[in-house]
């Protein structure tokens, strides 16, 4: 099945940013070892485009973020991300994995969780600048993590942490996002503190990928891929989540 | 009659004890440094694999008379190359496959061992090392692998924190994660063959895990750890000689015994203090009136 889907660039026409190509795939297959779950997936993201993965766990979703991270190789067809091998780029692409391990013993405050979203810029030796300092609090501040900052990532609620770790994926400033379930653990204003942060990052030129079980972090989208161990459908909201297509996707009609 | 000072006379009458201070303090620098990764990371097992793996090397070398440390870092080179072949290619857990790995190697140690007359002395040193009978030189060498490792963390840091949370997070962050694996390895083993002379193959482990592992029940961020972890080390050898020379016990096995009871204490102690803070709430009524 050819999945084509030129998405449309509309939205950034309202930005200071010029449009321009950030993530390219042709004929790209992707899975783990020989097993491929999504295959000849075209696809052309532009600034400022969210393209939401939407499916049930195992349905392919963290295997596509995880290629375009370059955690895992393609298995066939070619990928870009801003013009370069996925991966490549670890100063401009910032990544949160589903379920970011935190073990009991890491002797690490919120914040230094959240600077740690600037090696990536900092390498090996260079020290933290004003820059440095004022990205991790600036994304702290949008976050919602400044109540807890200063307290060890052991002792903080499941939410908490997942606010952290969105919070050190922003403090990189990157131009591309690739979100596995940032909404996981949160509750309704953590929600649509996350939905608020996302536009925002948009407004600003940056493409963001998201994946989600909530058909509703996808209405706003510019285009929307429903997952099930192949690609049920792709395009924008509108088209790709009629009731066929999310049956297709979930076995049953959600509300929506 | 003027009874002297019995914790500071053992050390200032007493060359050998001198140096059994010095060596054990840099050991439990050495360790404080290496150990806190290896906790962070989770590698204890690992740590544990080369400390036993090395001793064959160290066996051989003594049967042929050369330098103990050049068959530490021999064998510590094989055990390192064996450790991260598994990781990558065993079909069993790596646990089971490396557990298995060390063992053998003990073993081929012992083997090694039994072929010299002086078989019981030479064990026995290789495991529990021979802390009273330090060099000068062996001190020296004990400086050099500080150095070392204090050189391999200033360069490693940020990639060593990374991966203590996430592999995947290294590797986003542009940091390889083979590479920097394999460096902590390095660490681990130069540790592992800077110690062994000291406090031996066998007690290397719990100066390099008890002292990180009681700081990182303690500490808010990775350099308080370490701080927490050299000192605890130091208290450790300090105390652990103290009893060695007053109740005329092994002096490496005190030390490293003195330092596990201090993780045992500032365990119970977090333990009870983290309980204590998850009542707080409800208690808080109780008190008010």
């Amino acid at each position: 099945m050819t999945t084509k889907f030129p998405i449309s660039t509309n939205t950034i026409a309202k930005t200071m940013h010029t449009a321009s190509c950030t993530i390219k795939s042709e004929s790209l297959a992707v899975g783990h070892g020989h097993h491929t779950i999504i295959d000849d997936l075209h696809l052309q993201l532009m600034s400022g485009d969210l393209l939401t993965l939407i499916g049930t766990n195992g349905s392919g979703k963290s295997t596509l973020l995880k290629t375009l991270a370059g955690l895992l190789p393609a298995l066939a067809g070619s990928v870009s991300v801003l013009g370069s091998a996925p991966g490549s780029l670890p100063k401009r692409v910032a990544y949160l994995p589903q379920h970011p391990v935190s073990s009991h013993t890491l002797p690490l405050r919120a914040r230094d969780v959240v600077a740690m979203g600037r090696y990536a810029h900092l390498g090996l030796f260079r020290r933290e600048t004003a820059t440095d300092r004022a990205a991790v609090g600036d994304a702290i501040t949008r976050t919602g993590t400044s109540n807890f900052a200063d307290r060890p990532l052991r002792e903080l609620s499941g939410g908490q942490q997942q606010r952290t770790h969105l919070a050190q994926v922003l403090s990189r400033q990157a131009e591309v996002l690739l979100l596995d379930e940032p909404t996981a653990g949160l509750d309704l204003s953590g929600k649509y503190a996350i939905a608020e942060i996302i536009a925002a990052e948009r407004a600003r030129g940056v493409t963001v990928v998201l994946a989600t079980h909530d058909l509703q972090d996808a209405d706003s989208a510019t285009a929307v891929m429903l997952l099930a161990q192949r690609v049920v459908a792709f395009g924008p909201p509108s088209v790709a989540l009629s009731d066929d297509n999310v049956r297709a996707c979930f076995g049953f009609t959600q509300p929506h | 009659m003027l009874a002297g000072n019995p914790f500071v006379d053992p050390f200032t009458s007493n060359e050998f004890m001198r140096h059994a201070l010095v060596a054990s303090v840099l050991v439990a620098l050495v360790c404080a440094v290496a150990g806190t990764y290896v906790v962070l990371r989770g590698l204890s097992f690992v740590g544990d694999a080369l400390a036993h793996g090395v001793v064959p090397g160290i066996a051989t070398a003594l049967l042929f008379g050369v330098s103990g440390v050049v068959g530490a870092v021999v064998s510590a080179a094989v055990m390192m190359t064996g450790v991260s072949v598994i990781t990558r290619k065993s079909r069993l857990s790596s646990d089971t496959a490396i557990g298995l790995f060390f063992v053998g190697m003990l073993a081929l140690g012992v083997i090694i061992t039994s072929r010299s007359r002086t078989f019981v002395g030479d064990i026995t040193r290789i495991l529990f090392g021979e802390l009273l009978g330090v060099t000068t030189s062996d001190l020296g060498w004990l400086l050099v692998a500080l150095v070392i490792v204090a050189i391999i963390a200033t360069i490693a840091h940020r990639p060593f924190v990374l991966m203590s949370i996430d592999d995947g997070l290294a590797r986003t962050s542009g940091f390889s994660v083979p590479f920097f694996h394999s460096l902590m390895l390095v660490l681990v083993a130069i540790t592992v063959i800077a110690s062994f002379q000291s406090v031996g193959t066998l007690l290397v482990l719990g100066m390099l895990i008890a002292p990180a592992a009681a700081g990182a029940l303690v500490a808010r961020r990775v350099s308080t750890m370490m701080l927490i972890a050299a000192l605890y080390g130091t208290a450790a050898s300090y105390l652990g000689l103290l009893a060695s020379y007053h109740y005329d016990i092994a002096a490496g096995g005190s030390i490293v015994f003195v330092a596990v009871m201090l993780f045992g204490v500032t365990a119970i102690i977090s333990a009870v203090v983290a309980h204590r803070h998850d009542d707080e709430v409800p208690h808080q009524h109780e008190h008010h009136r």
